[in-house]
Formats: structure tokens, C-alpha cells, sequence
């Protein structure tokens, strides 16, 4: 027993003993307790909620659904039930009904019969028992147009049928479709490589020339002697031109001869060449082994592939290269320019009202609105910086800006001007926690200020520069606004690094997850259907700034292993 | 030398009553000369403080600080906190001066050059001395690159002479044999114990004229202090040594000289054993049998 409730008598009436309740409430730890547990659990909720939301949505897009077909007064339709929701039916009878009904939207494709991508289906319209799963419902990703929904029913080679039951129609087409698909690829490549490959060389030659007229005037020997020269290799290149054309429609010749027939469920019959079908798949016949394989054939085409159908459809390869090469690149400039400031500030620096000045004012440049770093790059760095470059290194090319327009080098160089901030402040973190015991024990062997930073003081605060930079890393990921105005485009399918020389072009338009996101939720003429894409490029970028943090936090934990240590 | 005067009488206050009246009475602002034994005048000095005073901003912490380091020899400086011991240590390689309120008076010469006149470069200056902290303080690198670092900063790149060095020092400093084989390894893997004589193989790396050890085992368990009480005793005679201790038998044991600081004056200077057994100032004798302090 509390010896003190034994005698309450004796206890001074302010003082309260164990276990009773004291006067006021604030001396009681436990509703700051619960407020301050509510309060995270609040956050916790919400963050839990966000990502929950972009992980379930992201991760179930590919998946593929059974195809539905029902019979309305409007018709028959077919399709893959997208999302359902209830509501109230009005009717020229009554305005306003209680009645709950539930209507689903039927993803029906077919775009080029109906003008339209999507059905809502009520169920009140279905004539009852109309609703089937036909076994032979095919769903046909294309290169254009959407998706097409169909049963099959004749196979064509050289317009010759040579099959037409589905299930011989189906087993034609597997047959066929992957040796239609690689003539594709091959002629894809062709295209894309070869031609642009000669279409690359006649620009230089065309420069060189240009750069000729340029220094020595149209008139002169030299330019008259390179413009025939000009006019040889453009003959030649026009040749190679040919030839690979040439081949190109050999390619597309042998895979017209291949077309499928697909019945719509109105009856309507399309015929639909098989080199332009990316997959296709029996929707309600597939296994659950089937399911997978398609699901995982999806994510692998959106995580290498480009994208197609004004993004919608195809993969997010050339966003995922420009975001982490723009990221990278924005911390390999923030990182000397962040180190360098904050040394100086730290370590320099007579401390004093300037120096506070510089520091608030480093402070307030992390709250300027992003878009005002966009507005600030464009100006500075695309108009007169890139544009100067342009005049003294890229002259034979203008009026077409070279550097002088937005490029992934301006567009790091933006982010790292709005990231700069919270690496100087990381930085000075970091260098004012060095205990002085380092650097003093460097001074005391003769060191100088300079060998004593670079040797001792740097190492020991790099574990904070990293911090830094991935704070950095995460804002500059993420950030869409800034880049809008500086690079980042819709569609680039020439991605900043590739094979052609100089390798790395610093100076092209770049692809960006975020960008892409914002692209495909408010810009797309398909809305519905870049719905789900937006989930799961969300899911991608989120997944990417991870990786890049966990990076981060690796070296970060390698630097405290070497430097830090357990001593003290 | 002679003895000071003896001092005027003060009111005695509780719990002083015993005590020697002299630091009572600088407390209260009175000067005394210092009291340096005649043993002093017979050793050749190696750093000579000549009436050496310090501010901290407005604030003294040394005043007229005057004694030589005799060469070869190990000095101990003794005294309360706040006595100025440290401070009089830091002055030697003037460590002091990287805060910016630091001013002095006076000066301190090592083997005859000054250290505080304007035209010395301070950088050439420390690297004539070796310092040993309280803490143990190895640089984050390897054990190897710790040895060798004041020779890496004057540029030396000959792998020869770095390793010979490194050798030799880790010997001097007792720890060759407990680290021959991980000499790549992180410096921060030592124990406490080990950590100190690798700071102290870092500090005798560069063969400096004088080593200043600021309560080098403070930080230690007995077994760590032993280990460096038994070094410094074999570095005795090679180098000079001036260390600050708290601990008197330390102090009794290794030191051949005590210099007794109290209030930022040196009360009393002489041989180890006269200080602890026949000082000429009482006061000293309170100090160092513990009656005081």
C-alpha cells in the first residue's frame, strides 16, 4: 500500500496521491499520450491509404479479365468490365427514383466500328438472360486504334482462308503470329536504326557543308567544291535509302499475306492484318497459368517497351531512362556545387550577420515554388546560356536550337539549383557535427586547413552529404512542374544515351515518369482506358525513387562503416 | 631561487582553515613569484615559456606563465580544473589559436626559435611537435594511413620510407606487434587502449621535438593506462615530453618534473619527488595529498 494513501489526512491538498486524479489535466501523460498516438496514427493512415490505393490499382492493370457479352435494346456488346458503380435511373415517368441500380462500364474497343471505347451497360437495359462469357471472346491488343473484341473466324493467307473454325482460326494464329511479329520487330529496326542512321549521316554531311558556306560564302571554290562533293554522298546515301526501303516493304509484303477475321458482337466482320497485333488472347479460356503469363508478358512490354497509342497503351521504357538519367545527373551537379557552398559557409565563412543572411536566404530558396525554378531555367539556361552555346558551337544548324531549347542537361541543372538548398543545409549539418577533436588532432600533425577538410573533416561528414542527396534525389524525382518548361516532352523515343555518336546527348528532350502521369491522366484523349496506367505508372515512379534512396542509404551505410565508425 | 615572502593573513573560511593561505589569497587577487626548485637550473631546456599570459576574450586564463621544459625528460603539469593546465598545453602548438577570441602575451620558444613571433608559420611549427589528446582521436582511415598521416600531408610518397616509419613508430608506440597483421584494416577497430598509442605512434611519426599529451589515459581502463604509463616511460630520454594529469599517482610515477598551476599561475616547479614530499609551498603539499582539489 502507498503509505501516503494510508494518511490522507497529512497530504497537502495540492498534492494528489498515486493512483487519484491530479488537477489539472496537462499533468496526466496520458491524453498527450493519446493525442500524440492519434496524431500518427492519423498519418500513418493516410500514407498507408495513398500507397495502398496506387499499389492495388497499379498492380491489378495488366491483369487480364474475363470478356462479357450482353444483349441490349441497342445491341449486342462485348467486353471486359472495367468498374461498376450504382445509381439512380431517370425516367420520362418519374424525375427522381430510389430505386438503386447497378451499371457497369464494358470496355467494348472496336473503335473504328463504334467511335467509342467504352459502354456504360445498365443492368436495367440487359434483355434478361442475354449475359454470356463466349468461349471464343478474343481481346486483340493493337498498335492502333485500341483493343478489338471478337470471336474469330477465318484465317487468312493470302487472302486464301485456311481456316475457319475458331478453334483452327486460333491455332493459325499462334502459329503464325510470333514469325509475324519478329518481321515486325526486324522491320521496326530497320526503320528506327538503319534509316536514322543514314538519316543522321546526311545531316553531318549537310552541316559540314553549311559550316563551309558559312565561313567562306556560297560563292566561293571551297564551297562549290564541297557542294559536289555533298551531292555525291547524298546520292549515295540515297541509295542505301532505297535499298533499305527496299527491304522494308519486302518485310511488310510478307507479313500482309497473314490477316485474321474476328466477328464483332453486332455481327460485323473485321478483317485485321496480323502485323498489326501486338497480343491476343482468348479471354475466358485462359487458365490461371495463361493469366500469369500474359500479366507478366504485360509488365515486361511497359517496363521495356515504348509507349504507343499517345501513351496509353505500350510501355514507359524511354520515361524510366530519362527520369533516372536526369535524376543522376542532377545529383552529380548539386553534389560539387551543394559540398563546396556549405564548406565554404562552414568552414570559411567568418560567422556573422552576412553569413546568417546567406543561410536564411539558402532557407527561403527551398520554399520558392518549383515552377519559378522551371520559369528561371528556360530563361537562364535554354535562352541564354543554351542559345549562346548554340551561336558558338552549333552555328551551321540554326535557326533549329541545339542547346538553345529544353534539353536533360537543363532540365538537371534546374533540379539541382531547386535541390540545392537541402543539400547545403545536410552538408553544414554534417561538417559542424565532425567532432573537433578530428580536426585538431589533424592540426596538431602539422596539417593545414585544406589537408585537414580533405582528409579528415570531408570523409567524416560524407555519411551527412548523403543524406542530402537523397533527400535530394526524392524531391528531384518527383518533381514534374520545373520540368515541363525544360525538357520534358509527351513522346522521345530517342532516348538521351544510345548508340549513335557522341553516345550521350545531353541536349535532347527527354521522357519523364512524372511528366508521363500527368500526361496520361489529363491529356489523353482516352481517358478511361489511360485510367489504370496512371495507377501503375505512379506504382513504377514511386518503385524508382525507392530503388534510388535505397542506394542512397547503402553507400550512405558503407560511408558510416569506413568513416564513423563505432568510436565515441 | 628563493622562497616568497610569506603572506598576509585572511580571514579563514570554513573548510580552509587547514589549507595553505596562498591560494586563498590569489583568489583574492594577490601575486605570488613562482616557486622553481635550483634541480631546474641544471637540465638543458627544450621549451622555454617565457612570461606567458592568455585571454580568452576579456578573460585570462594564464598569467605570466614562466618555466623551461627540461630536454629529455617527462613534465607533468598538475592543478585543479579550470587551472589552466590545458590551455598552457594547447599554447605550445598553438591550438589554441583556432578559436578567434585567443589572445596572448609573452612567448614560448622551442629549441631557441619562437613560437608566437608574427613571421612563424605555424603549419612548419606543429609539425616539430607531437600532440596526444584526451580522447583517443584516430582518424577515420586505416590503422596504417593513421601512423603515417603527418607524412602523408608533407607529401611523402615513397612506399620504403612510409613503411619503415609506420614500423618504427607503431614500435615506439608498443603496438607493432598487436597490429602487424591488420594494418589496412579501420583504425576505428582498436580499443580504447590501443587507439591512444596509435595516436601517440602518430604523434612520434614525424620525430618531433617535443610531445604534449593532454591526460592522454583520461579516457582509459587501468589495464590501457598501465600500457601507456609504461610507453611514455620508454619514450623518456628520446623525447621531451610535457603531459597535463588529474591523477597524482600518475603524476608520482612517471614524471621526472611537476609543475603545479592554480588560477592560471604556476604556483610551484620542481623535481617529482621534492613536489610530493617537500614542496616549498604548503599549498602545493594540500594539492597533491589530496586535501585540496
Amino acid at each position: 500500500m502507498n503509505p501516503l494513501a494510508a494518511q490522507p489526512q497529512q497530504t497537502p491538498p495540492t498534492l494528489r496521491t498515486r493512483g487519484g486524479a491530479p488537477a489539472v489535466l496537462t499533468a496526466r501523460a496520458e491524453p498527450i499520450l493519446w493525442l500524440t498516438g492519434a496524431a500518427l496514427t492519423a498519418c500513418l493512415a493516410m500514407i498507408g491509404l495513398l500507397l495502398g490505393l496506387i499499389a492495388w490499382n497499379g498492380w491489378i492493370t495488366f491483369w487480364p479479365r474475363p470478356v462479357m457479352r450482353v444483349q441490349t435494346p441497342d445491341g449486342a456488346r462485348m467486353g471486359e468490365v472495367t468498374r461498376q458503380e450504382r445509381y439512380r435511373p431517370v425516367t420520362e415517368a418519374e424525375t427522381v427514383t430510389n430505386r438503386l441500380v447497378r451499371r457497369r462500364l464494358l470496355r467494348t474497343g472496336n473503335y473504328e466500328l463504334s467511335g467509342t471505347h467504352f459502354h456504360w451497360i445498365s443492368d436495367e437495359e440487359i434483355v434478361p438472360d442475354s449475359e454470356t462469357h463466349p468461349e471464343w471472346a478474343i481481346v486483340v491488343e493493337r498498335l492502333a486504334w485500341g483493343r478489338f473484341y471478337g470471336t474469330p473466324t477465318e484465317f487468312r493467307v493470302e487472302n486464301r482462308p485456311v481456316a475457319a473454325e475458331p478453334a483452327a482460326v486460333w491455332n493459325a494464329f499462334e502459329r503464325y503470329h510470333s514469325e509475324v511479329r519478329a518481321r515486325w520487330r526486324a522491320r521496326r529496326a530497320l526503320e528506327k536504326d538503319d534509316i536514322g542512321h543514314v538519316n543522321a549521316a546526311l545531316e553531318r554531311e549537310r552541316l559540314r557543308l553549311r559550316e563551309i558556306e558559312l565561313r567562306a560564302g556560297p560563292q566561293s571554290a571551297p564551297y562549290r567544291e564541297a557542294a559536289a562533293h555533298y551531292a555525291e554522298i547524298e546520292q549515295n546515301l540515297q541509295k542505301e535509302f532505297q535499298r533499305i526501303r527496299a527491304e522494308i516493304e519486302s518485310l511488310d509484303r510478307e507479313n500482309a499475306r497473314f490477316t485474321i477475321v474476328l466477328t464483332t458482337a453486332e455481327g460485323r466482320a473485321q478483317t485485321l492484318p496480323l502485323a498489326d497485333i501486338v497480343r491476343a488472347y482468348p479471354a475466358n479460356r485462359l487458365s490461371f497459368r495463361d493469366r500469369v503469363r500474359i500479366y507478366l508478358a504485360r509488365w515486361v512490354e511497359f517496363l521495356t517497351d515504348e509507349p504507343r497509342e499517345a501513351n496509353s497503351e505500350g510501355g514507359v521504357w524511354p520515361a524510366i531512362f530519362g527520369t533516372v538519367v536526369m535524376t543522376l545527373l542532377m545529383a552529380l551537379v548539386v553534389a560539387p556545387f551543394g559540398v563546396l557552398a556549405a564548406l565554404y559557409l562552414r568552414e570559411y565563412a567568418r560567422a556573422g550577420p552576412m553569413v546568417s543572411a546567406v543561410r536564411i536566404a539558402i532557407n527561403n530558396l527551398a520554399g520558392v515554388p518549383s515552377i519559378v525554378f522551371g520559369v528561371f531555367g528556360l530563361g537562364f539556361f535554354s535562352y541564354t546560356v543554351g542559345a549562346r552555346i548554340d551561336q558558338l558551337f552549333y552555328a551551321a544548324k540554326l535557326p533549329n536550337p541545339t542547346f538553345g531549347t529544353g534539353g536533360v542537361l537543363w532540365a538537371s541543372m534546374t533540379l539541382a539549383l531547386l535541390t540545392l538548398p537541402v543539400v547545403i543545409v545536410a552538408t553544414e549539418e554534417a561538417l559542424a557535427a565532425v567532432p573537433s577533436s578530428m580536426r585538431e588532432g589533424s592540426y596538431a600533425c602539422g596539417a593545414s586547413k585544406w589537408q585537414t577538410i580533405r582528409r579528415i573533416v570531408l570523409p567524416r561528414a560524407m555519411p551527412g552529404v548523403m543524406t542530402g542527396m537523397i533527400l535530394a534525389m526524392a524531391r528531384g524525382a518527383g518533381e514534374v512542374a520545373p520540368l515541363m518548361l525544360v525538357g520534358a516532352v509527351k513522346l522521345a523515343p530517342e532516348l538521351p544515351v544510345d548508340k549513335s555518336f557522341p553516345f550521350i546527348h545531353l541536349e535532347r528532350s527527354f521522357m519523364h515518369l512524372g511528366f508521363h502521369i500527368y500526361d496520361l491522366g489529363f491529356q489523353s484523349q482516352n481517358s478511361e482506358a489511360s485510367k489504370p496506367m496512371v495507377f501503375t505508372t505512379t506504382l513504377l515512379l514511386i518503385a524508382i525513387i525507392l530503388l534510388l534512396n535505397l542506394a542512397g542509404v547503402r553507400i550512405r551505410q558503407r560511408l558510416r562503416q569506413k568513416f564513423v565508425g563505432s568510436v565515441f | 631561487m628563493q622562497h616568497s615572502t610569506p603572506t598576509q593573513p585572511l580571514t579563514p573560511r570554513a573548510g580552509e582553515q587547514r589549507l595553505g593561505s596562498r591560494l586563498a589569497a590569489i583568489a583574492a587577487g594577490q601575486e605570488f613569484p613562482t616557486e622553481v626548485h635550483p634541480e631546474l637550473a641544471r637540465e638543458t631546456i627544450s621549451l622555454a615559456i617565457e612570461n606567458f599570459s592568455l585571454f580568452y576574450g576579456e578573460k585570462q586564463a594564464l598569467f605570466h606563465i614562466a618555466m623551461g621544459v627540461p630536454q629529455g625528460k617527462v613534465t607533468a603539469l598538475i592543478g585543479p580544473s579550470g587551472c589552466g593546465k590545458s590551455t598552457l598545453l594547447r599554447s605550445v602548438n598553438r591550438i589554441n589559436d583556432l578559436l578567434d577570441i585567443v589572445r596572448t602575451e609573452g612567448d614560448i620558444k622551442l629549441n631557441g626559435t619562437s613560437i608566437y613571433a608574427p613571421e612563424v608559420d605555424v603549419i612548419e611549427l606543429r609539425k616539430r611537435m607531437g600532440m596526444v589528446f584526451q580522447k583517443p582521436n584516430p582518424f577515420p582511415m586505416s590503422i596504417y594511413e593513421n601512423v603515417i598521416y603527418p607524412l602523408r600531408i608533407d607529401g611523402e610518397t615513397n612506399k620504403r620510407v612510409l613503411d619503415e616509419i609506420c614500423e618504427r613508430s607503431l614500435r615506439g608506440a608498443a603496438l607493432w606487434d598487436e597490429v602487424k597483421d591488420r594494418l589496412h584494416e579501420s583504425a576505428l577497430s582498436l580499443s580504447g587502449g590501443q587507439q591512444q598509442r596509435l595516436c601517440i605512434a602518430r604523434a612520434i611519426a614525424a620525430e618531433p621535438e617535443v610531445l604534449l599529451m593532454d591526460e592522454p589515459c583520461s579516457a582509459l581502463d587501468p589495464i590501457a593506462t598501465q600500457h601507456i604509463e609504461n610507453l611514455i616511460d620508454d619514450l623518456r630520454g628520446s623525447y621531451t615530453i610535457l603531459m597535463v594529469t588529474h591523477n597524482m599517482q600518475q603524476a608520482a610515477r612517471i614524471s621526472d618534473y611537476v609543475a603545479f598551476l592554480y588560477l592560471g599561475r604556476l604556483l610551484e616547479y620542481g623535481p617529482t619527488t621534492t613536489i610530493f614530499q617537500n614542496p616549498h609551498v604548503p599549498d602545493t603539499l594540500d594539492y597533491v595529498t589530496g586535501r585540496f582539489g
